[in-house]
């Protein structure tokens, strides 16, 4: 049995445990991981991003948002984890009470098996061998629907049925566009494994999928609008649509189980963003392949210290890359209007489908005209090297290279532009809020 | 570390592999008599989707990660969906609820246990091979080339049946509505 044998790759664990250890070590040891570090890490970071979407929120609506229970509010959503503990269990009297008590589970269990796939970084992944990860982690994520569904179905109630309903007709369709732009980023890589598709990643900005050909551009936005879908954020909000459906699936949940519903939301959100950044963002390299170049190096000499310094780098960059891209969807959320269903069903079925089969189409082409090595390892790799940054990231071929540095202009270019004006537009909000919250007047206003 | 070690861990490995095996048999069994034993149909297709998830994992144990996850992704997320979005479309009451008749519930009884006893049967008479094929050896992109190169035409006929079945269900669907108007 493959999946308890091999512990060639498992740099922490050989670090504490040693070489060879007992069998019922190991075990213990990767129930400590599961226990100690993915539930605080999947709890930590569903806590940050509830703050931190009302923070964004307030401060695109010129509010301020959470601001008293610690500094800048930060431990608001600890002081609501409290709450929604210690609040009363209510279940309607004619709901299925079985599948009423299954469904916030079934909604977060997924979320959290998702994660055990992600790269953070070099040798922080939890099993790095599982070599269909990415498929894994889309598989895991359709599940999760199962949850939200039978929630809107066992409440017993019209709005969490049509809730339930929206979102099941959401999520199977926007799945197609979700997995086929996928298939486009696996295309340009050559694999499924998301280790390998870190240390393919390695070798600089433009070795970044993403750049590796115009298709996968392409690919990487549509994925971004289906993730969008799938995750039930808004513009494509449906199941929950506060205006239309009081709160939708989750209409009669409280307390404790509506917060798991909470925390799968948040956890699919980076779970989402994490397949991004891993699939199309270079995962836990940083843009100028310093951190692909002394893993191999440090691996090589077999210095420690150094590893571990990499790999909590590599850490951060990776946590980094998938809030950018929670951020993104908070920013859209806090701007778009909301369509109606049949907008949203139509924007997928006809607009996103088929633009995601030609998007296939045409980078299945590409692959065949502009014929480069996938799987291309970067051990030789030197970034201090001017001629190893300009020939050897090509594999062959100059087309895919020109390519690849185009593309990566347009990028950068647009990201600049974008940080740009949100700065922008966060100083200019900043007084725009001092003007609102002049009580002058407030003062001037005559007396009724 | 010498070769005892190594076939102590190799023994400890297979009680492991043993009782996860056990575990993974379980959720699909009881969760399967659930869904048999059940009146109400969502609860129906929630104890299928146990089943499922414990045949995936049962999949995993014998390191077949794509079809495991092939599984997960066809039949726990999109066929098991689709059963519900059915129920929730066409049900009039909230809860419907199967209500077999006698002769029905003796009828299926009897096929059941025919079909049990033929693979209780069938599977200790077969002799099975003691090193089945090494899956470790077959990473997945072999997997796509054997799909597309040795059983190309079996695959594009299936995939054909597929197409004729979707073209089906929206004609099917385009005339009821039809007829409606």
């Amino acid at each position: 049995m493959q999946i308890l044998s091999d512990t060639s790759n498992f740099f922490f664990e050989k670090l504490i445990l040693g070489d060879n250890p007992p069998l019922w070590q190991t075990i213990v040891f990767d129930l400590v991981v599961i226990a100690a570090g993915f539930a605080a890490l999947v709890s930590v970071i569903a806590m940050f991003c509830i703050w931190w979407e009302r923070k964004v929120a307030g401060h695109m609506q010129s509010r301020i948002g959470p601001n008293r229970v610690g500094p800048i509010g930060i431990l608001q959503s600890l002081a609501d984890g409290l709450k929604l503990l210690l609040k009363e269990d209510l279940m309607p009297r004619d709901a299925d009470w079985f599948l009423f008590r299954l469904a916030p589970y079934l909604a977060f269990a997924p979320a959290f098996a998702a994660f055990l796939a992600l790269p953070f970084a070099p040798n922080l992944v939890f099993e790095p061998r599982l070599n269909v990860g990415v498929f894994w982690v889309l598989a895991i994520l359709s599940v999760e629907v199962m949850g939200v569904i039978l929630a809107g179905w066992a409440s017993n109630n019209k709005w969490s049925v049509y809730g339930g309903m929206r979102e099941a007709c959401q999520m199977v369709s926007y799945e197609i566009p979700l997995g086929i732009s996928i298939i486009v980023g696996v295309m340009a890589a050559g694999t499924l494994n998301m280790v390998e598709l870190g240390h393919l990643q390695s070798g600089g900005l433009h070795t970044w999928l993403i750049y590796k050909n115009p298709f996968v551009f392409l690919a990487f936005i549509v994925y971004f609008i289906a993730s969008l879908a799938s995750n039930k954020r808004a513009p494509f909000d449906l199941p929950e649509s506060e205006s239309e459906l009081v709160a939708g699936f989750h209409t009669e949940y409280s307390g404790l189980r509506f917060s798991f519903f909470f925390f799968a939301e948040y956890g699919a959100m980076f779970v989402v963003g994490g397949i991004q950044a891993a699939l199309f963002l270079g995962a836990w390299n940083d843009p100028f392949g310093l951190i692909g170049f002394y893993f191999h190096k440090f691996s090589h000499d077999g210095n420690t210290i150094g590893l571990i310094i990499l790999n909590l780098i590599g850490l951060s960059i990776f946590i980094g890359k998938a809030m950018t891209i929670i951020f993104v969807q908070m920013w859209l959320r806090w701007t778009l209007p909301r369509p109606r269903i049949d907008q949203v069903l139509y924007a997928c079925v006809k607009v996103l489908l088929p633009a995601a089969c030609a998007i296939l189409l045409g980078a299945a082409i590409w692959q065949l005209l502009v014929p480069d090595r996938p799987g291309y390892p970067w051990v030789d790799y030197n970034p201090f090297s001017a001629h190893d940054w300009i020939y050897s990231p090509a594999g062959n071929g100059t087309l895919g290279l020109i390519t690849q540095i185009v593309l990566m202009l347009i990028g950068v270019g647009v990201s600049t532009a974008v940080v740009m004006w949100v700065l922008y537009a966060a100083a200019s909000g900043r007084n725009l809020k001092q003007r609102l919250t002049d009580p002058a007047p407030i003062e001037r206003a005559p007396a009724v | 570390m010498t070769t005892a070690n190594i076939l102590a861990i190799a023994d400890q490995q297979q009680a492991v592999a043993a009782v996860l095996f056990y575990i993974f048999a379980g959720i699909s069994a009881i969760s399967a008599l659930g869904v048999v034993i059940s009146r109400n149909i969502v609860r129906t297709a929630v104890f299928l989707l146990f089943t499922l998830v414990g045949v995936a994992g049962l999949y995993f144990l014998l390191n077949a990660e794509f079809l495991a996850a092939v599984q997960l992704v066809v039949y726990a997320g999109g066929t098991l969906i689709l059963i519900i979005f059915g129920v929730m479309l066409t049900s009039k009451s909230p809860f419907s609820r199967f209500e077999p008749k006698a002769v029905e519930v003796v009828i299926a009884i009897s096929v059941a246990s025919v079909i049990f006893f033929a693979l209780v049967l069938a599977i200790t008479r077969t002799k099975f091979a003691v090193n089945p094929t090494d899956f470790t050896a077959y990473p997945i992109d072999k997997l796509g080339q054997t799909l597309l190169g040795d059983f190309l035409v079996p695959f594009e006929i299936v995939s054909v049946l597929l197409l004729v079945v979707m073209i089906g269900a929206a004609y099917l669907a385009k005339g009821r509505r039809r007829e409606a108007d």
